[in-house]
């Protein structure tokens, strides 16, 4: 377990009024993390059910009766990804100093190419 | 001066959660753009802290409303298949109706060169407004976890910025495709 001093006071000096413990960057690495890979899982499924007929009907099996049709399954996998893998990222890195930059670029490109894969003439490459 | 049930819920899943979620995005831009040291006093800090987690919580809150509502009450009457394959029942139509779906209505070109806002709008609109919430989310955890700490870290509060704009730039385009398709096609 390693926490770093990140000398907050130092640079801001209004903070040292409020007393603030320092806390380990890996919990705001997950966030970053997590909420790319959410898009990306999004944006590969779009581009898997427009690929594979199976896939479309796997993830137009998620709108119980509801009308959805696949973009049922694309969202609540993707929604479940986001949460799973915050919540897993933070318990492992709940103490540590993880490089909350390499974290933030990461997530960047996690988030670039899902949202890409979400344009409909990248997808419908993909169709068969 | 009525509204139908489908209408109201358009109404709410685009303009009422989508007006609280441009004036959240507004208030949360400019509190973290000024956070900065020799800016802000201490006692301002605190008072500054907690307009933002509100902001930046209501953003988040507002977000998952708007995509789920838009995705599970308002899509499925969207893309009901009423008129078949040929669209026979939307022909001489000027706005779709009970036999004839927005999706319907679009594909049908019954009333101009319309199947492109069905094709690129709505199919690009329902998959990157999803984007928005995940990116609010994690903005608004961000904010909670380091609080004042973003004072004095200026790279972290920028990342929490492009994240807070990525957001929003997903909700632009989900939302100006809504706007713009159902103007063409409105849910009836």
């Amino acid at each position: 377990m390693t926490t770093t001093q990140h000398h907050d006071e130092q640079l801001a000096p209004e903070l040292t009024g409020l007393q603030l413990v320092d806390k380990p960057d890996g919990p705001g690495a997950a966030m970053m993390i997590s909420a790319g890979f959410g898009i990306f899982v999004l944006g590969l499924l779009t581009v898997l059910g427009e690929a594979s007929t199976g896939m479309s009907t796997w993830l137009a099996k998620w709108q119980w009766g509801q009308g959805v049709g696949g973009l049922a399954g694309k969202t609540t996998v993707a929604s479940i990804a986001y949460f799973v893998s915050l919540a897993v990222l933070w318990v492992i890195w709940r103490a540590k100093d993880v490089n909350v930059k390499m974290a933030f670029y990461v997530g960047l490109a996690l988030g670039v190419l899902g949202a890409i894969a979400t344009y409909p003439t990248v997808f419908e490459q993909f169709a068969p | 001066m009525e509204l139908t049930s489908r209408e109201t819920w358009a109404v709410i899943h685009g303009l009422v959660l989508g007006t609280i979620y441009l004036l959240a995005f507004g208030g949360a831009l400019a509190g973290l753009w000024s956070l900065r040291p020799g800016l802000v006093s201490t006692a301002g800090l605190t008072e500054r802290m907690k307009r933002l987690y509100v902001g930046f919580g209501v953003m988040a809150v507002t977000a998952w409303l708007t995509v789920i509502t838009g995705s599970w009450i308002v899509y499925p009457w969207y893309r009901e298949k009423l008129a078949g394959d040929d669209f026979a029942t939307c022909a001489g139509l000027d706005v779709p109706s009970a036999a004839c779906s927005p999706r319907d209505f679009l594909l049908s070109n019954a009333s101009g060169n319309t199947e492109e806002w069905h094709k690129l709008g709505m199919e690009w609109k329902e998959h990157i407004g999803w984007a928005a919430p995940l990116l609010a989310t994690s903005a608004f955890l961000l904010v909670v976890y380091y609080g004042p700490r973003l004072t004095s870290r200026p790279w972290l509060r920028t990342a929490v910025i492009v994240m807070l704009v990525g957001g929003f730039a997903a909700a632009v385009v989900a939302g100006g495709f809504g706007a713009f398709i159902n103007k063409v096609s409105p849910i009836v």
